[in-house]
Protein backbone atom coordinates (compact mmCIF):
# COMPACT_ATOMS: atom_id res chain seq x y z
CA UNK A 1 0.00 0.00 0.00
CA UNK A 2 1.09 3.51 -0.25
CA UNK A 3 1.40 6.33 2.48
CA UNK A 4 -1.10 8.84 2.77
CA UNK A 5 0.11 12.31 1.78
CA UNK A 6 2.63 14.86 4.67
CA UNK A 7 4.32 17.52 4.65
CA UNK A 8 8.66 16.63 5.33
CA UNK A 9 11.36 19.06 6.43
CA UNK A 10 15.09 18.44 7.11
CA UNK A 11 15.73 19.59 10.78
CA UNK A 12 19.57 20.84 10.84
CA UNK A 13 20.28 20.68 14.37
CA UNK A 14 18.25 18.76 17.50
CA UNK A 15 17.00 22.52 18.76
CA UNK A 16 15.38 22.81 15.25
CA UNK A 17 13.82 19.50 15.15
CA UNK A 18 12.46 20.33 18.82
CA UNK A 19 10.94 22.95 17.53
CA UNK A 20 9.54 21.37 14.76
CA UNK A 21 7.69 18.96 17.08
CA UNK A 22 6.66 22.13 19.84
CA UNK A 23 4.84 23.88 16.34
CA UNK A 24 3.25 20.40 14.76
CA UNK A 25 1.87 19.18 17.88
CA UNK A 26 0.42 15.60 17.86
CA UNK A 27 0.76 15.61 14.08
CA UNK A 28 4.56 15.71 13.71
CA UNK A 29 6.88 12.42 14.12
CA UNK A 30 10.31 12.14 13.92
CA UNK A 31 12.27 10.65 11.04
CA UNK A 32 15.48 8.63 11.98
CA UNK A 33 15.84 5.03 9.77
CA UNK A 34 12.20 5.22 8.63
CA UNK A 35 12.70 1.10 8.74
CA UNK A 36 9.42 1.05 11.10
CA UNK A 37 8.07 4.77 10.63
CA UNK A 38 7.44 3.88 7.13
CA UNK A 39 5.95 0.12 6.67
CA UNK A 40 3.36 1.98 9.50
CA UNK A 41 2.82 4.74 6.83
CA UNK A 42 3.07 2.67 3.69
CA UNK A 43 0.40 0.16 5.31
CA UNK A 44 -1.65 3.51 6.79
CA UNK A 45 -1.91 2.05 10.28
CA UNK A 46 -1.13 5.79 10.76
CA UNK A 47 -0.79 8.94 9.65
CA UNK A 48 0.62 12.21 10.25
CA UNK A 49 0.29 16.18 9.16
CA UNK A 50 4.62 16.71 9.23
CA UNK A 51 7.94 14.08 9.05
CA UNK A 52 10.68 15.76 10.88
CA UNK A 53 14.05 14.29 9.06
CA UNK A 54 16.45 14.15 11.61
CA UNK A 55 18.88 11.94 9.70
CA UNK A 56 21.51 14.97 8.94
CA UNK A 57 22.54 16.09 12.25
CA UNK A 58 25.63 14.57 12.48
CA UNK A 59 25.95 15.36 15.97
CA UNK A 60 23.48 12.90 16.76
CA UNK A 61 26.46 10.27 15.32
CA UNK A 62 29.13 8.15 16.61
CA UNK A 63 30.21 6.22 19.49
CA UNK A 64 32.70 7.05 22.37
CA UNK A 65 34.05 5.79 24.81
CA UNK A 66 34.83 8.10 27.93
CA UNK A 67 35.84 6.84 31.41
CA UNK A 68 34.29 4.01 32.15
CA UNK A 69 31.21 4.94 29.36
CA UNK A 70 30.02 4.46 26.41
CA UNK A 71 27.97 7.03 24.71
CA UNK A 72 26.16 6.24 21.66
CA UNK A 73 24.28 8.74 19.17
CA UNK A 74 21.11 8.12 18.83
CA UNK A 75 21.46 8.25 15.28
CA UNK A 76 23.68 5.58 14.65
CA UNK A 77 22.62 2.71 12.97
CA UNK A 78 22.77 -0.50 13.50
CA UNK A 79 25.35 -1.47 10.77
CA UNK A 80 27.59 1.05 12.67
CA UNK A 81 27.40 -0.67 15.96
CA UNK A 82 27.78 -3.92 13.88
CA UNK A 83 31.32 -2.82 12.96
CA UNK A 84 32.09 -0.92 16.09
CA UNK A 85 35.43 -2.09 17.46
CA UNK A 86 34.21 0.05 20.88
CA UNK A 87 31.04 -1.76 20.70
CA UNK A 88 32.60 -5.14 20.84
CA UNK A 89 35.29 -4.70 23.00
CA UNK A 90 33.20 -2.32 26.09
CA UNK A 91 29.22 -3.63 25.20
CA UNK A 92 30.06 -7.08 24.05
CA UNK A 93 26.02 -7.88 25.09
CA UNK A 94 24.90 -5.66 22.23
CA UNK A 95 27.55 -6.46 19.26
CA UNK A 96 26.23 -10.13 20.20
CA UNK A 97 22.60 -8.74 20.01
CA UNK A 98 22.74 -6.40 17.03
CA UNK A 99 23.50 -9.14 14.53
CA UNK A 100 19.83 -10.65 15.13
CA UNK A 101 18.22 -6.81 14.49
CA UNK A 102 16.63 -7.29 10.77
CA UNK A 103 18.69 -7.45 7.69
CA UNK A 104 21.78 -5.75 5.97
CA UNK A 105 19.71 -3.61 3.92
CA UNK A 106 17.79 -3.16 7.31
CA UNK A 107 20.53 -2.48 9.24
CA UNK A 108 22.22 0.44 6.57
CA UNK A 109 19.13 2.69 7.65
CA UNK A 110 17.76 1.94 11.23
CA UNK A 111 19.14 3.64 14.65
CA UNK A 112 19.42 2.56 17.90
CA UNK A 113 17.89 5.84 18.83
CA UNK A 114 14.15 4.98 16.46
CA UNK A 115 14.65 1.38 17.97
CA UNK A 116 14.65 2.33 21.49
CA UNK A 117 12.02 4.85 20.80
CA UNK A 118 9.69 2.58 18.79
CA UNK A 119 9.34 0.07 22.10
CA UNK A 120 8.77 -2.91 20.14
CA UNK A 121 8.31 -5.61 22.88
CA UNK A 122 10.17 -8.44 20.53
CA UNK A 123 13.05 -6.42 19.72
CA UNK A 124 16.43 -6.93 21.49
CA UNK A 125 17.62 -3.60 21.93
CA UNK A 126 15.31 -2.65 24.11
CA UNK A 127 16.25 -5.92 26.35
CA UNK A 128 20.07 -5.09 26.07
CA UNK A 129 19.47 -2.00 27.48
CA UNK A 130 17.73 -2.91 30.45
CA UNK A 131 20.37 -5.73 30.81
CA UNK A 132 23.42 -3.06 30.31
CA UNK A 133 21.50 -0.47 32.94
CA UNK A 134 21.74 2.20 30.07
CA UNK A 135 20.87 6.06 30.73
CA UNK A 136 18.74 7.79 28.22
CA UNK A 137 19.53 11.39 27.61
CA UNK A 138 16.87 13.27 25.91
CA UNK A 139 15.91 16.87 24.50
CA UNK A 140 12.92 18.83 24.68
CA UNK A 141 11.87 22.23 24.58
CA UNK A 142 12.79 22.52 28.35
CA UNK A 143 16.29 21.33 28.24
CA UNK A 144 17.71 17.98 28.71
CA UNK A 145 17.44 14.72 31.66
CA UNK A 146 18.34 11.39 31.71
CA UNK A 147 16.02 8.58 32.14
CA UNK A 148 17.39 4.56 33.22
CA UNK A 149 16.33 2.13 30.75
CA UNK A 150 14.11 0.84 33.51
CA UNK A 151 11.78 3.74 33.74
CA UNK A 152 11.79 4.18 29.77
CA UNK A 153 10.41 1.21 28.62
CA UNK A 154 6.49 1.90 29.52
CA UNK A 155 4.74 -0.87 27.66
CA UNK A 156 3.67 -1.97 24.00
CA UNK A 157 5.26 0.50 22.05
CA UNK A 158 5.43 2.95 25.09
CA UNK A 159 8.17 4.82 26.34
CA UNK A 160 9.04 7.56 28.73
CA UNK A 161 9.15 9.73 25.87
CA UNK A 162 6.30 12.95 25.29
CA UNK A 163 5.71 13.31 22.02
CA UNK A 164 7.61 16.39 21.55
CA UNK A 165 11.12 15.08 22.98
CA UNK A 166 13.84 13.81 21.31
CA UNK A 167 15.85 10.41 22.32
CA UNK A 168 19.70 11.84 21.81
CA UNK A 169 22.27 9.80 23.00
CA UNK A 170 22.68 6.31 24.74
CA UNK A 171 24.96 6.12 27.30
CA UNK A 172 26.34 2.29 28.79
CA UNK A 173 28.68 1.51 31.78
CA UNK A 174 31.46 -0.23 29.74
CA UNK A 175 31.97 -4.16 31.33
CA UNK A 176 33.83 -4.28 34.09
CA UNK A 177 36.51 -6.93 34.16
CA UNK A 178 35.12 -10.37 34.93
CA UNK A 179 31.81 -9.85 33.31
CA UNK A 180 30.67 -12.18 30.79
CA UNK A 181 27.40 -11.77 28.26
CA UNK A 182 24.91 -13.92 27.36
CA UNK A 183 23.07 -13.62 24.05
CA UNK A 184 20.70 -15.86 22.32
CA UNK A 185 17.05 -16.16 21.10
CA UNK A 186 14.75 -18.20 18.92
CA UNK A 187 12.94 -17.05 15.59
CA UNK A 188 11.43 -18.46 12.48
CA UNK A 189 14.40 -17.00 10.79
CA UNK A 190 17.95 -15.34 10.67
CA UNK A 191 16.77 -11.51 11.28
CA UNK A 192 13.45 -11.68 12.22
CA UNK A 193 11.80 -10.31 15.05
CA UNK A 194 12.38 -13.23 18.10
CA UNK A 195 9.61 -15.25 19.35
CA UNK A 196 11.14 -15.68 22.79
CA UNK A 197 15.22 -14.51 23.65
CA UNK A 198 17.47 -13.19 26.49
CA UNK A 199 19.95 -10.84 26.90
CA UNK A 200 22.14 -11.60 29.99
CA UNK A 201 24.88 -10.07 31.87
CA UNK A 202 26.84 -11.33 35.11
CA UNK A 203 29.99 -12.08 37.06
CA UNK A 204 30.21 -15.50 37.05
CA UNK A 205 32.60 -16.50 40.17
CA UNK A 206 33.48 -19.68 41.04
CA UNK A 207 30.06 -22.06 40.99
CA UNK A 208 27.60 -19.02 41.49
CA UNK A 209 26.83 -15.55 39.43
CA UNK A 210 26.87 -12.50 40.84
CA UNK A 211 25.20 -9.52 39.67
CA UNK A 212 23.22 -11.00 37.02
CA UNK A 213 21.27 -9.40 35.19
CA UNK A 214 18.46 -11.40 33.23
CA UNK A 215 15.66 -9.65 30.27
CA UNK A 216 13.56 -11.39 28.10
CA UNK A 217 11.81 -9.94 24.70
CA UNK A 218 9.48 -11.19 23.14
CA UNK A 219 7.33 -12.26 26.03
CA UNK A 220 4.91 -9.80 26.93
CA UNK A 221 4.03 -6.23 26.57
CA UNK A 222 7.67 -5.12 26.95
CA UNK A 223 11.13 -6.17 27.89
CA UNK A 224 10.83 -8.20 30.96
CA UNK A 225 13.72 -8.31 34.00
CA UNK A 226 13.56 -11.44 35.99
CA UNK A 227 15.13 -10.41 39.49
CA UNK A 228 13.50 -13.27 41.07
CA UNK A 229 15.53 -15.87 39.27
CA UNK A 230 18.72 -13.87 39.11
CA UNK A 231 18.63 -13.93 43.27
CA UNK A 232 18.20 -17.84 43.21
CA UNK A 233 21.20 -17.83 40.55
CA UNK A 234 23.63 -16.37 42.81
CA UNK A 235 24.15 -19.35 45.32
CA UNK A 236 26.32 -21.97 44.04
CA UNK A 237 25.08 -23.43 41.09
CA UNK A 238 23.28 -27.10 41.12
CA UNK A 239 20.71 -28.62 39.41
CA UNK A 240 18.09 -27.87 41.93
CA UNK A 241 18.97 -24.37 41.98
CA UNK A 242 18.29 -24.18 37.98
CA UNK A 243 14.97 -25.69 38.43
CA UNK A 244 14.28 -23.41 41.02
CA UNK A 245 15.42 -20.32 38.89
CA UNK A 246 13.91 -21.96 35.86
CA UNK A 247 10.38 -22.28 37.90
CA UNK A 248 10.60 -18.55 38.63
CA UNK A 249 10.29 -17.34 35.63
CA UNK A 250 6.80 -17.92 35.78
CA UNK A 251 6.48 -14.88 38.80
CA UNK A 252 8.43 -12.55 36.79
CA UNK A 253 6.90 -13.44 32.98
CA UNK A 254 4.18 -12.75 31.55
CA UNK A 255 3.87 -14.64 28.30
CA UNK A 256 1.42 -13.97 25.26
CA UNK A 257 -0.31 -16.28 22.88
CA UNK A 258 0.05 -15.50 19.30
CA UNK A 259 0.46 -17.06 15.72
CA UNK A 260 4.16 -17.63 16.68
CA UNK A 261 3.66 -19.54 19.79
CA UNK A 262 1.50 -20.30 22.57
CA UNK A 263 2.15 -18.28 25.67
CA UNK A 264 2.66 -22.27 27.81
CA UNK A 265 5.88 -22.61 24.33
CA UNK A 266 7.35 -19.01 25.29
CA UNK A 267 7.73 -20.01 28.93
CA UNK A 268 9.24 -23.51 27.43
CA UNK A 269 11.73 -21.17 25.48
CA UNK A 270 12.55 -19.21 28.14
CA UNK A 271 13.65 -21.91 30.67
CA UNK A 272 15.35 -23.70 28.08
CA UNK A 273 17.49 -20.67 27.35
CA UNK A 274 17.66 -19.51 31.06
CA UNK A 275 19.26 -23.03 31.36
CA UNK A 276 22.10 -22.24 28.05
CA UNK A 277 22.76 -18.43 29.93
CA UNK A 278 23.68 -20.11 33.19
CA UNK A 279 25.99 -23.10 31.23
CA UNK A 280 27.95 -20.25 29.39
CA UNK A 281 28.37 -18.10 31.82
CA UNK A 282 29.96 -20.94 34.04
CA UNK A 283 31.76 -22.19 30.83
CA UNK A 284 30.06 -25.67 31.70
CA UNK A 285 29.83 -28.00 28.73
CA UNK A 286 26.19 -27.50 27.20
CA UNK A 287 24.72 -30.92 27.93
CA UNK A 288 24.60 -30.99 31.39
CA UNK A 289 21.61 -28.72 30.37
CA UNK B 1 -2.59 19.26 -1.52
CA UNK B 2 0.93 18.57 -0.32
CA UNK B 3 3.26 20.45 -2.75
CA UNK B 4 6.14 18.30 -4.46
CA UNK B 5 9.27 18.38 -3.17
CA UNK B 6 12.42 19.97 -5.83
CA UNK B 7 15.15 17.15 -5.52
CA UNK B 8 18.62 16.05 -7.67
CA UNK B 9 20.37 12.76 -7.29
CA UNK B 10 22.58 10.43 -9.45
CA UNK B 11 20.45 7.86 -11.00
CA UNK B 12 23.56 4.81 -12.17
CA UNK B 13 25.98 7.55 -12.72
CA UNK B 14 23.22 10.39 -14.78
CA UNK B 15 21.89 13.53 -12.80
CA UNK B 16 18.17 13.72 -12.53
CA UNK B 17 16.23 16.16 -11.50
CA UNK B 18 12.50 16.31 -10.49
CA UNK B 19 9.78 17.65 -8.27
CA UNK B 20 8.20 14.92 -5.72
CA UNK B 21 5.24 14.36 -3.45
CA UNK B 22 7.37 13.65 0.22
CA UNK B 23 4.89 10.44 0.36
CA UNK B 24 6.42 8.75 -2.66
CA UNK B 25 9.30 6.18 -1.70
CA UNK B 26 12.36 5.42 -3.47
CA UNK B 27 11.67 2.25 -5.31
CA UNK B 28 7.48 4.13 -6.55
CA UNK B 29 10.01 6.86 -7.75
CA UNK B 30 12.45 5.04 -9.90
CA UNK B 31 9.73 3.06 -11.70
CA UNK B 32 7.22 5.57 -12.02
CA UNK B 33 9.06 8.82 -12.44
CA UNK B 34 12.29 7.08 -14.18
CA UNK B 35 11.33 4.33 -15.65
CA UNK B 36 13.34 1.88 -14.30
CA UNK B 37 11.50 -1.05 -13.57
CA UNK B 38 14.20 -3.55 -12.69
CA UNK B 39 13.68 -2.89 -9.21
CA UNK B 40 10.70 -4.15 -7.96
CA UNK B 41 8.25 -4.23 -5.14
CA UNK B 42 6.72 -7.06 -3.01
CA UNK B 43 5.04 -5.93 0.04
CA UNK B 44 6.05 -2.14 0.34
CA UNK B 45 6.62 -2.80 4.43
CA UNK B 46 10.23 -4.27 4.36
CA UNK B 47 9.25 -7.86 4.40
CA UNK B 48 10.38 -8.88 0.92
CA UNK B 49 13.29 -7.19 -0.11
CA UNK B 50 12.37 -7.39 -3.95
CA UNK B 51 12.97 -3.10 -4.17
CA UNK B 52 16.48 -3.16 -2.51
CA UNK B 53 18.56 -0.41 -4.64
CA UNK B 54 22.02 1.23 -3.46
CA UNK B 55 22.23 4.61 -1.78
CA UNK B 56 25.41 5.76 -1.50
CA UNK B 57 27.01 2.14 -2.20
CA UNK B 58 25.04 0.31 0.36
CA UNK B 59 22.32 -1.84 -0.56
CA UNK B 60 18.52 -0.40 1.21
CA UNK B 61 14.96 -1.37 1.14
CA UNK B 62 14.03 1.46 -1.49
CA UNK B 63 10.31 1.16 -0.09
CA UNK B 64 11.40 2.18 2.81
CA UNK B 65 13.27 5.37 1.75
CA UNK B 66 11.52 8.35 0.74
CA UNK B 67 12.29 9.69 -2.75
CA UNK B 68 12.83 12.92 -1.22
CA UNK B 69 15.57 11.44 1.31
CA UNK B 70 17.31 10.88 -2.18
CA UNK B 71 17.94 14.36 -2.54
CA UNK B 72 22.06 14.38 -3.07
CA UNK B 73 22.84 11.22 -3.27
CA UNK B 74 23.36 8.90 -5.46
CA UNK B 75 21.40 6.04 -6.74
CA UNK B 76 22.34 2.71 -8.45
CA UNK B 77 19.94 0.00 -9.43
CA UNK B 78 19.81 -3.67 -11.70
CA UNK B 79 19.99 -1.77 -14.52
CA UNK B 80 23.09 0.76 -13.97
CA UNK B 81 24.95 -1.84 -11.93
CA UNK B 82 24.09 -4.84 -14.58
CA UNK B 83 25.58 -2.39 -17.30
CA UNK B 84 28.34 -2.03 -15.73
CA UNK B 85 29.57 -5.46 -15.61
CA UNK B 86 29.98 -5.73 -11.86
CA UNK B 87 27.48 -8.22 -11.75
CA UNK B 88 28.72 -10.82 -14.27
CA UNK B 89 30.16 -13.85 -12.39
CA UNK B 90 26.82 -13.24 -10.58
CA UNK B 91 24.89 -13.46 -13.31
CA UNK B 92 26.20 -16.15 -15.23
CA UNK B 93 26.25 -18.21 -12.21
CA UNK B 94 22.53 -17.73 -11.41
CA UNK B 95 21.72 -18.54 -15.18
CA UNK B 96 24.08 -21.64 -14.72
CA UNK B 97 22.88 -22.73 -12.01
CA UNK B 98 18.52 -21.85 -12.40
CA UNK B 99 18.90 -19.84 -9.41
CA UNK B 100 16.08 -18.13 -10.83
CA UNK B 101 12.52 -18.95 -11.85
CA UNK B 102 10.18 -15.95 -12.27
CA UNK B 103 12.71 -14.05 -11.81
CA UNK B 104 10.70 -11.58 -9.63
CA UNK B 105 13.14 -11.94 -6.40
CA UNK B 106 16.80 -11.63 -8.81
CA UNK B 107 17.51 -8.20 -9.28
CA UNK B 108 17.59 -7.93 -5.85
CA UNK B 109 19.30 -11.14 -4.54
CA UNK B 110 21.98 -10.01 -6.94
CA UNK B 111 22.56 -6.76 -5.27
CA UNK B 112 22.66 -8.01 -1.92
CA UNK B 113 24.92 -10.82 -2.99
CA UNK B 114 27.26 -8.31 -4.68
CA UNK B 115 27.44 -6.26 -1.40
CA UNK B 116 28.26 -9.59 0.29
CA UNK B 117 31.27 -10.33 -2.11
CA UNK B 118 32.39 -7.01 -1.51
CA UNK B 119 33.11 -7.24 2.23
CA UNK B 120 33.58 -10.88 2.22
CA UNK B 121 34.97 -12.68 -1.13
CA UNK B 122 35.21 -15.86 0.22
CA UNK B 123 31.75 -16.44 2.54
CA UNK B 124 30.72 -19.64 3.80
CA UNK B 125 27.70 -21.15 3.18
CA UNK B 126 25.71 -19.96 6.32
CA UNK B 127 27.52 -16.28 5.84
CA UNK B 128 25.56 -16.03 2.55
CA UNK B 129 22.33 -17.58 4.20
CA UNK B 130 22.77 -14.84 6.90
CA UNK B 131 23.39 -12.40 4.19
CA UNK B 132 20.15 -12.95 1.67
CA UNK B 133 18.07 -13.63 4.84
CA UNK B 134 16.18 -10.35 3.89
CA UNK B 135 15.25 -11.33 0.48
CA UNK B 136 12.17 -13.50 -0.06
CA UNK B 137 12.24 -15.83 -3.09
CA UNK B 138 8.99 -17.58 -3.83
CA UNK B 139 10.57 -20.23 -6.53
CA UNK B 140 13.66 -21.62 -5.93
CA UNK B 141 13.71 -22.73 -2.44
CA UNK B 142 16.97 -20.96 -2.18
CA UNK B 143 19.54 -24.09 -2.31
CA UNK B 144 20.50 -23.04 -6.17
CA UNK B 145 20.65 -19.19 -5.24
CA UNK B 146 23.27 -20.18 -2.22
CA UNK B 147 25.16 -22.42 -4.91
CA UNK B 148 25.71 -19.90 -7.41
CA UNK B 149 26.34 -16.99 -5.27
CA UNK B 150 29.36 -19.54 -3.81
CA UNK B 151 30.18 -20.57 -7.46
CA UNK B 152 30.20 -16.54 -8.06
CA UNK B 153 32.75 -15.95 -5.09
CA UNK B 154 34.65 -18.94 -6.24
CA UNK B 155 35.27 -17.87 -10.12
CA UNK B 156 35.91 -14.10 -8.89
CA UNK B 157 38.77 -15.51 -6.73
CA UNK B 158 39.66 -18.16 -9.51
CA UNK B 159 40.30 -14.51 -12.01
CA UNK B 160 41.98 -12.81 -9.46
CA UNK B 161 44.99 -15.60 -8.82
C1 LIG C 1 11.43 -6.55 7.95
C2 LIG C 1 11.92 -5.89 9.20
C3 LIG C 1 12.46 -6.68 10.20
C4 LIG C 1 12.89 -6.11 11.38
N1 LIG C 1 13.41 -6.93 12.34
C5 LIG C 1 13.82 -6.40 13.50
C6 LIG C 1 14.34 -7.23 14.52
O1 LIG C 1 14.49 -8.45 14.37
N2 LIG C 1 14.69 -6.64 15.69
C7 LIG C 1 14.56 -5.29 15.89
O2 LIG C 1 14.90 -4.81 16.96
N3 LIG C 1 14.10 -4.49 14.94
C8 LIG C 1 13.72 -5.00 13.75
N4 LIG C 1 13.23 -4.16 12.79
C9 LIG C 1 13.07 -2.71 13.09
C10 LIG C 1 14.37 -1.94 12.92
O3 LIG C 1 15.31 -2.28 13.92
C11 LIG C 1 14.13 -0.43 12.97
O4 LIG C 1 15.29 0.16 12.48
C12 LIG C 1 13.87 0.20 14.32
O5 LIG C 1 12.87 -0.42 15.02
C13 LIG C 1 13.43 1.65 14.17
O6 LIG C 1 14.53 2.47 13.99
P1 LIG C 1 14.53 3.57 12.86
O7 LIG C 1 15.78 4.36 13.06
O8 LIG C 1 14.31 2.98 11.57
O9 LIG C 1 13.30 4.50 13.36
P2 LIG C 1 12.05 5.10 12.58
O10 LIG C 1 11.30 4.07 11.87
O11 LIG C 1 12.48 6.29 11.81
O12 LIG C 1 11.22 5.62 13.85
C14 LIG C 1 10.53 4.74 14.71
C15 LIG C 1 9.74 5.57 15.74
O13 LIG C 1 10.61 6.21 16.67
C16 LIG C 1 10.49 7.62 16.61
N5 LIG C 1 11.87 8.13 16.72
C17 LIG C 1 12.89 7.83 15.88
N6 LIG C 1 14.05 8.37 16.32
C18 LIG C 1 13.74 9.01 17.48
C19 LIG C 1 14.52 9.75 18.43
N7 LIG C 1 15.84 9.93 18.28
N8 LIG C 1 13.87 10.28 19.49
C20 LIG C 1 12.54 10.09 19.66
N9 LIG C 1 11.76 9.40 18.81
C21 LIG C 1 12.36 8.86 17.73
C22 LIG C 1 9.83 7.90 15.28
O14 LIG C 1 9.11 9.11 15.31
C23 LIG C 1 8.93 6.70 15.11
O15 LIG C 1 7.76 6.86 15.88
C24 LIG C 1 12.79 -4.70 11.58
C25 LIG C 1 12.28 -3.88 10.57
C26 LIG C 1 11.82 -4.47 9.39
C27 LIG C 1 11.25 -3.58 8.32
S1 LIG D 1 8.71 -4.07 -1.31
FE1 LIG D 1 10.28 -3.28 -0.06
S2 LIG D 1 10.71 -4.95 1.22
FE2 LIG D 1 8.99 -5.69 0.12
S1 LIG E 1 12.61 -16.68 -8.77
FE1 LIG E 1 10.52 -16.30 -8.42
S2 LIG E 1 10.58 -15.27 -6.52
FE2 LIG E 1 12.61 -15.91 -6.74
Amino acid sequence: MKAAAFNYARAASVDEAVQMLVRGGGGAKLLAGGQSLLPALNLRLMSLDLLVDITGIAALRGIRVEGGTLKIGAMTRHADLLTSPEIAAHAPLLAKAIAHVAHPAIRNRGTIGGNLAHADPASELPACMLALGATLVIQGPSGQRRVQAADFFLGLYQTALAPDEILIAIELPALASGERAFFHEYARRMGDYAIVGLAAQGKPAGDRIDALRLVYFGVGERAGSCPAAARILQQRHSPAILAEAQAALAADLQPQNDHQASAAMRLHLARTLLARCVNELLGRAEASA
Amino acid sequence: MIAPTPITLTVNGETVAAQVEPRIHLTDFLRENLGLTGTHIGCEHGVCGACTVRLDGEIVRGCLVLAVQADGKSVETIEGLSDSGALDELQAAFRDRNALQCGYCTPAMLLTAHELLARNPTPDRATIREHLSGNYCRCTGYQAIIDAVEIAARARAGAKS
